[in-house]
């Protein structure tokens, strides 16, 4: 049975108990409700619920297992001298798994009986010919060994597929009897239902630990592999950020790294200032009109999804910098600073424009934090407004301040799509801002899309990266998380 | 005005002289307006920078977006030749498909010498440098019309046909003829013969529908391209966002916000969920191509895999928003609830949750908006390429077949390196925009509207 039917069956049978259950409950009461424990609904929802949740979370738990089980039973089967130069076991399981799609698919169509597809040979037939009638292209002839793992492969998987619908329903027939059985006018109910409900509840809330358990165990593991391929001193260490797929890279972090930083400070040297001085303006001096129309207007630039921010960076403010600075008859300065659209200046720019609303609703809240009764004083003794905000409210402010320039910086470092598509792609330590450099999430990117293949320290790289980069970054908001909360505690 | 003559001492003063007038203006006090002043312009400053940075951003995305909203069509009668297009002339469809692209270009270029003909065209091009104005996609389309309509074949049928990408820059204006020098796709005698026939009306500028719903269209056919399929897997995604995050977020946040006990493991969530909003969303990315595609072997490219990855990403937004509603129900419901007799969860499910629904509606439109637009975890996953091409027929190849998403779409235009392609990107961007426009609206309508204040 398909899972999506399993999970519909499922889904009646949940239907059928509530009707059944709370018909039940009825019938123990004599049709009396006021003699029921619980409201009648709630006898219903118990069978439902029973029936219904340990079968779903089997199925789900079993989905997540199988296969993991069958990739290694038949990953083991592949004899090594199998597996030729210059390839990966990876790379073979990948050929096995089409090959099994492709003879799953063949059934389906016609073109083999599941007999012929258990029993097929590669050495009497060609099956590569065969897969192809049915539109299922390879891009080699099928080795004997890859199509007895497919074989394999397609035996456990129905195997397994098979056992499992089985125990599902197992598992739902019998919570469904056994709630149902329970079904009795002093069975209390609500409390069992409000029980179940709970664990839901906290299910879900810990799906948030999952999630990072997730990322941090997915990167580390890759991560891992990676410093089994590539020394992890050439990875830190290293000066020279040059991938090979053909071997012997030299990915180095921290030319990457310097990218990333320089260009996050061109684009705190924008916003911050900007961002700080809006904020103060709108705080201490707007009128209600004015803050009632500037702040949203500013936070729409927050709003703006970032492929905009970097298209506006490769085609308006790139090409802008270039007829300014760039070479040639273009340039209006006649500087021949820049070659191409695609520089640290490009990106920071563009970035600092984007984190100006960032900065400013931070920083606004902030300033707005400080007590009236400190500006009071100020101005009572005469001082000036501004001077009231540079003596007073400024110190004051001030380690919410560089809570909110940290967060910031740690958007910056993680920030994909300007940097993608304004900074470029050379990776090097320089301090010109009009040359193109690239970043970690650049790279990221680039290593990651298009055909990976996860034995090759090229690809595993990212991981490294990408992990180095969650650090940074949660470093960061830890760290500024715990000066804002630090402040605000001062004034509460 | 005695005061008038007595001007204040040279340099720093202080102490106001014996005498002097408090409405004579020290030099201090000058110096302190002065300064007053500046520091008051310099926030006019920034706000005004921002601001017009918010208007340049927006002129110049509407500037250079419009145009893809137009398309350059050609309009020619072609004759459906019964001896080329269906031999044995039994209008079996089998054998109609049979007849390639090729067969069509033939028929394309007679209908254009016709048309040069009767207008009375002097041109020295040939029938083939005519012909290729049009886009290259022109035989296929006509290809289409034909199968769908075999009945038509031996007739003459009037057909308006895409131009090719140059033609079309040159009525918009992107393409003149010093910027076509080297260009082999087009030369400046046939722009010539494209001015003739707009003069005669036969080539014109017409709203581009198929930008909206069409499909994306491979490298050497930027007239071709539209949003309309990655629109879909956009749509999509969202679905699986809103069936998932809706209701993992609604959960957990009821959990934190009415019974979670004040102890270290609720604070271990509380902590991950904030921490959760500021992870760079490409780590999502990361952990979408390690979880979902690598170790599940869930299809690549597949919506359904780009929604469970911004699903997580959303989350924390939605948990974050949905709290703050929970939390903005006085706790006087709750009493009332439980003085009649409701358990706590009856007052949470009965009375709370009914009442916080308008602030948890809002907070998640919010991020769905933010899902909506989202761009790097969707490139680790594989939705760019030219993936678009076909549109879903159902709702399970909608989810599992490969497709792109709108944000992932102009990155994929804005790769291309052609202004034509460049044009539709800043298009796509007029169309996500108006998405989250539209989004945004909504949200704060349904917070005017239903938001109670207690």
């Amino acid at each position: 049975m398909p899972t999506p039917w399993l999970v519909l069956v499922l889904i009646a049978l949940a239907v059928a108990g509530f009707f059944l259950g709370r018909n039940r409950a009825l019938v123990s009461a004599n049709g009396n409700t006021k003699d029921l424990h619980s409201l009648p609904s709630y006898y219903g929802h118990n069978v439902a619920l029973t029936a219904l949740v340990p079968a779903l979370g089997l199925l789900a738990i079993w989905l997540l297992v199988q296969p993991l089980i069958i990739e290694s039973r038949v990953s083991g089967m592949i004899p090594p001298d199998a597996i030729s130069e210059g390839s990966t076991v990876g790379l073979v399981m990948s050929d096995v798994r089409r090959v099994a799609e492709g003879l799953d698919l063949a059934v389906e169509k016609g073109a083999l009986t599941g007999e012929q597809a258990r029993n097929l040979r590669s050495e009497f037939s060609d099956v590569r010919g065969r897969l192809g009638e049915v539109g299922v292209a390879l891009g080699a002839d099928v080795r004997p060994e890859v199509l007895r793992a497919a074989q394999a492969y397609r035996t456990m998987s129905g195997t397994g597929h098979t056992v499992m619908t089985v125990l599902v329903g197992l598992v739902a027939l019998f919570g469904f009897g056994w709630s149902y059985g329970r079904t009795h006018k002093d069975f209390r109910a609500r409390n069992v239902v409000e029980q179940g409900i709970m664990a839901m509840l906290i299910l879900a809330a810990s799906l948030a630990i999952l999630t990072t358990i997730g990322i941090v165990l997915s990167m580390l593991f890759e991560t891992r592999n990676f410093f089994g391929l590539h020394s992890w001193t050439d990875f830190f260490f290293g000066s020279t950020w040059a991938p090979n797929f053909r071997g012997d890279s030299e990915l180095s972090i921290l030319p990457l790294l310097w990218g990333t930083l320089y260009i996050s400070l061109i684009a705190l040297l924008v916003a911050v200032p900007i961002g700080l001085f809006a904020a103060i303006y709108l705080s201490e001096y707007a009128n209600k009109a004015t803050r009632a129309f500037a702040k949203p207007l500013l936070e729409i630039l927050a709003g703006i999804p970032t492929i905009v921010y970097g298209l506006f960076a490769l085609l308006t403010v790139g090409p802008g910098l270039v007829r300014l600075f760039g070479q040639g008859q273009g340039g209006i300065l006649g500087l021949e600073w820049m070659s191409g659209a695609t520089s640290v200046l490009t990106a920071g720019l563009v970035m600092g424009i984007m984190l100006i609303p960032f900065v400013s609703s931070l920083s606004d809240d902030i300033i707005n934090a400080v007590p009236q009764a400190m500006r009071d004083g100020s101005l009572g003794l005469g001082a000036t407004k501004s001077e009231t905000v540079r003596q007073v409210v400024m110190p004051a402010a001030l380690p919410g301040i560089v809570g909110a320039i940290l967060l910031a910086a740690s958007r910056a470092i993680g920030e994909t799509m300007i940097v993608v598509m304004g900074a470029g792609a050379i990776a090097k330590f320089s301090l010109n801002p009009l040359e193109s450099m690239t970043t970690i999430t650049t790279r990221i990117v680039s290593q990651l899309t298009g055909d990976t293949d996860f034995a090759s320290p090229e690809t595993l790289v990212a991981f490294a990266l990408g992990l180095t980069l969650f650090v940074l970054t949660l470093g960061l908001n830890v760290l500024a998380l715990y000066i804002v909360r630090k402040y605000r505690e001062q004034y509460e | 005005m005695t005061d008038h003559n007595q001007t204040p001492a040279e340099g720093d003063a202080p102490k106001r002289k014996h005498g002097a007038s408090l409405l004579q203006l020290t030099d201090r006090t000058k110096r302190r307006n002065a300064a007053e002043t500046r520091f008051k312009a310099y926030g006019i400053a920034a706000i005004g920078v921002g601001l017009l940075m918010l208007v340049v951003l927006v002129t110049t995305i509407v500037g250079k977006g419009l145009g893809a909203f137009q398309q350059t069509f050609v309009t020619l009668e072609v004759a459906l030749l019964e001896d080329k297009l269906d031999k044995n002339g039994n209008r079996d469809i089998e054998d109609i498909k049979k007849v390639t692209t090729f067969g069509y270009a033939p028929i394309i270029r007679a209908a254009m010498e016709t048309k040069v003909e009767t207008l009375g065209i002097e041109s020295a091009l040939k029938g083939k440098d005519m012909a290729d104005i049009l886009s290259k996609d022109a035989a296929a389309t006509l290809r289409e019309y034909v199968i769908a309509n075999p009945d038509q074949i031996g007739q003459t049928v009037e057909f308006a046909f895409l131009a090719q990408s140059r033609v079309d820059g040159y009525l918009k204006g992107r393409v003149t003829r010093e910027s076509i020098a080297n260009d082999k796709n087009i030369s400046a005698e046939q722009l010539d013969f494209v001015d003739q026939l707009i003069e005669a009306g036969t080539v014109k500028k017409t709203f581009n529908l198929a930008f909206i719903l069409g499909a994306d269209a491979s490298d050497a056919r930027p007239e071709a391209a539209g949003m309309g399929v990655s629109m879909l897997g956009s749509l999509f995604m969202m679905l699986v966002v809103l069936a998932l995050a809706l209701p993992i977020g609604v959960a957990a946040s009821i959990y934190l916000e009415e019974f979670a006990p004040q102890n270290w493991l609720t604070d271990i969530i509380e902590v991950n969920i904030s921490n959760l909003a500021a992870v760079p969303s490409i780590v999502f990315g990361i952990l979408g191509l390690a979880v979902f595609i690598n170790y599940m072997h869930l299809p690549t490219s597949a919506p359904l895999v780009g929604g469970l990855v911004l699903t997580l990403m959303t989350l924390p937004t939605i948990i974050i928003s949905t709290r703050a509603s929970l939390k903005a129900v006085p706790p006087s419901i709750r009493d009332a609830a439980l003085g009649v007799g409701a358990s706590k969860m009856q007052s949470v499910f009965h009375h709370v949750l009914p009442l916080a629904a308008p602030g948890i509606l809002t907070g998640t439109i919010i991020g769905l908006a933010q899902a909506l637009g989202e761009t790097a975890p969707l490139l680790l996953i594989g939705m760019v390429g030219f993936i678009a091409s076909n549109a879903p027929d159902s709702i399970a190849s909608g989810l599992l077949s490969p497709n792109s998403a709108m944000p992932a779409q102009i990155y994929e235009w804005a790769k291309r390196a052609d202004p034509a392609f460049y044009e539709r990107a800043w298009g796509g961007i007029i169309i996500l925009l108006i998405f989250l426009v539209t989004m945004n609206t909504l949200a704060v309508i349904l917070r005017r509207r239903f938001e109670r204040r207690w």
